[in-house]
């Protein structure tokens, strides 16, 4: 069996007397789709802010394929192989669509310090751009700017741009949030086959139960920043329904 | 050829087209083409504005960084050059020297800044850039010895550049070739070849990735750039990039004073023609210049036309009394910015 790609040990973060998270200790393998539930505010986007590391954490620790980063900025985390698709859209909204996606791909391959040559010459980069653009069903709008777009379109973009980084560790957080019916199954689809890459730790923040019982091979529940229960996702949603009052209705039957 | 020259950031308006390649041919054929030295100085004038007001472009309106320290990088340049020449001889050889270690200069204090306090917030860079720009002012009153203080220097430049030079002995349609024209065209090359320098730059990967922060930081870094990195390497090629316009500069002018190159008036006149012509395009720093420079020097002479024409009448002499040009001025801006919020070029461009 292989070993975690990613662990938090004891991972803390305490705002004044507030503990967002609370020595949260979990290991995420490869090839592994874990779902995260958890009332609103019990910590789950913390918990990610703590892994890509716009948060720095009080105490613990974030492992990388077993490499402590705990200290390392973002940027490196992001090299390092940690992809993140926000909760709240953060896009560069003046930008094109395709042009967001292509700023992901020069990062990924560190080219963004070359003044010389020209974006327009840059062939490759181009074209890889175009291809995760129509992944997310995009291509009409790859010349639009950001701004332009509906919510649901930024939506698909926020994903695309973590995909475009071709991760280790993909973090969805909440990513069909605020989309229509009919829009969030591209992303749910696309979900489904980065699950099917053995190489790929996936973890997902999703309150929807079916998209849980359809996607996820593990289930944990964070209440009050703890993890509180770990395990596959029939048993520990069983759990979870009787405990419902005191989850607050963290999962939504649909 | 012509879309690898500028570097695939082609006008996208025919009028903006028309304008540049007027601006463009008129400042190429400026000695030939206008008579008496008045006319040149503001075709200098104008070439060097377009370079310092485009390199605070790449700054503000690709970047997103507020610097107030735009001319003080400027000025040396400008000191660099004046205080070889003045204290070392009019050759060639102090002219260069002096001018790379104005430029430099330039470039480790933007690198000492911008490491400094680019960490920290975006509004801290701004306030750090005012302090040392105002204690670098002081200091160079202060150091009179060197610098001439308030009176600044007036130095002598290499022979071949002197009106009293002569290239040829016959006028070329109808212009002596004197040293002054090759001075100017000395200024008229640089500018040119730093601005296309500079359109490339912006339409490189590094130039997406400096948009690419201006639209967002949190996300730049996410996705894996080093967002300090990159703000210094703009805020120090910028400040190369002024610090040559002042070199040139300032071999044009034979002359370096705080008036002319440290100053705040300066620097609040090259916010104004950036904002004019349209942040983040790099052709409003010339639509900006251009319209700036020549309302400067001609807006005094055409008022008093004006109110010569209307003496008869009431109270309109009084108002374009060429006192008043200043008003007038800051009338005709605060109208630009209010009808074209995206400058001339956004205007131009139709998405203004
Ligand atoms: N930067 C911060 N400063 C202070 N409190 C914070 C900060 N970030 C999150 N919190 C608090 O931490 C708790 C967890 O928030 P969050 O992780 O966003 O919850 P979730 O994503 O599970 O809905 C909330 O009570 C929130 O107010
Ligand atoms: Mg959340």
């Amino acid at each position: 069996m292989n070993g975690p790609s990613l662990e938090t040990r004891g991972l803390t973060v305490r705002f004044g007397g507030h503990v967002a998270v609370d020595a949260v200790s979990c290991a995420f393998r490869p090839g592994e789709l874990t779902a995260i539930v958890g009332p609103n505010g019990a910590g789950k986007t913390t918990y990610f802010n703590l892994i890509s590391g716009q948060l720095p954490a009080t105490a613990g620790q974030v492992l990388l394929e077993g490499r402590d980063i705990t200290r390392a900025p973002v940027a490196a985390r992001t090299r390092a192989g940690i992809g993140r698709a926000f909760q709240l859209t953060s896009l560069f909204p003046a930008l094109s669509v395709l042009e967001n996606v292509r700023l992901v791909i020069q990062a990924r391959q560190g080219r963004g310090l070359r003044a010389f040559p020209r974006v327009s010459a840059q062939r490759d980069l181009i074209a890889a751009a175009e291809a995760v653009v129509e992944r997310v069903k995009l291509t009409r709008l790859a010349k639009s700017p950001v701004a332009a777009l509906s919510h649901g379109d930024q939506r698909k973009l926020e994903v695309a741009m973590m995909i475009a980084l071709e991760p280790k560790i993909y973090m969805f957080d909440e990513p069909t949030a605020g989309m229509s019916l009919d829009e969030a199954p591209v992303i749910l689809g696309l979900i489904a086959e980065i699950r099917a890459d053995p190489a790929a730790t996936v973890l997902l923040v999703e309150h929807k139960m079916d998209v849980i019982r359809s996607l996820a091979d593990r289930l944990i529940v964070l209440h009050n920043g703890a993890l509180v229960a770990d395990g596959p996702p029939a048993g520990v949603m069983a759990s979870a329904i009787v405990r419902e009052a005191y989850l607050g209705g963290a999962l939504e039957d649909v | 050829m012509l879309r690898a020259i500028l570097s695939d950031d082609l006008p996208r308006s025919r009028l903006l087209a028309v304008l540049l390649a007027v601006i463009l041919v008129v400042l190429a054929a400026a000695p030939f083409l206008l008579p008496g030295t008045r006319a040149l100085e503001t075709a200098a004038r104008i070439c060097m504005f377009i370079v310092l007001v485009a390199s605070y472009d790449l700054l503000l309106g690709y970047a997103g960084i507020v610097s107030f320290a735009h001319t003080m990088f400027f000025g040396m340049g400008a000191y660099g050059v004046a205080i070889a020449a003045a204290h070392l001889g009019p050759g060639w050889l102090p002219i260069g020297a002096g001018a790379a270690a104005g430029v430099a200069l330039a470039a480790l204090t933007a690198l000492a800044i911008a490491l400094f306090s680019l960490r920290v917030r975006a509004i801290f860079f701004a306030m750090i850039t005012l302090a040392v720009a105002s204690a670098m002012a002081v200091l160079v009153s202060q150091l009179s010895g060197i610098t001439g203080g308030e009176d600044g220097l007036n130095f002598r430049i290499p022979r071949e550049l002197t009106p009293g030079f002569r290239l040829l002995e016959e006028p070329v349609f109808g212009t002596r070739i004197t040293g002054r024209v090759i001075a100017y065209y000395l200024v008229f090359g640089t500018c040119l070849a730093l601005f296309l320098v500079m359109l490339r730059v912006v339409n490189s990967p590094f130039g997406s990735v400096l948009q690419a922060i201006r639209e967002n930081a949190f996300r730049a870094e996410a996705i894996g750039y080093r967002v300090v990195v990159y703000r210094a390497a703009a805020t120090c090629l910028a400040a190369v990039i002024a610090a040559l316009a002042g070199a040139v500069f300032a071999v044009w002018l034979r002359y370096v004073g705080p008036g002319t190159t440290l100053g705040m008036e300066i620097m609040i006149d090259i916010l104004l023609m950036v904002v004019i012509g349209g942040m983040g395009t790099m052709y409003g720093a010339v639509l900006g210049a251009t319209i700036f420079v020549l309302a400067q020097n001609y807006l005094q002479a055409l008022m008093e036309r004006a109110a010569a024409a209307t003496a008869g009448l009431p109270l309109l002499p009084d108002i374009l009394n060429p006192d008043r040009w200043l008003l007038w001025l800051g009338l005709v801006f605060i109208l630009s910015v209010y009808f074209f919020p995206a400058g001339i070029v956004g205007r131009l461009r139709g998405r203004a």
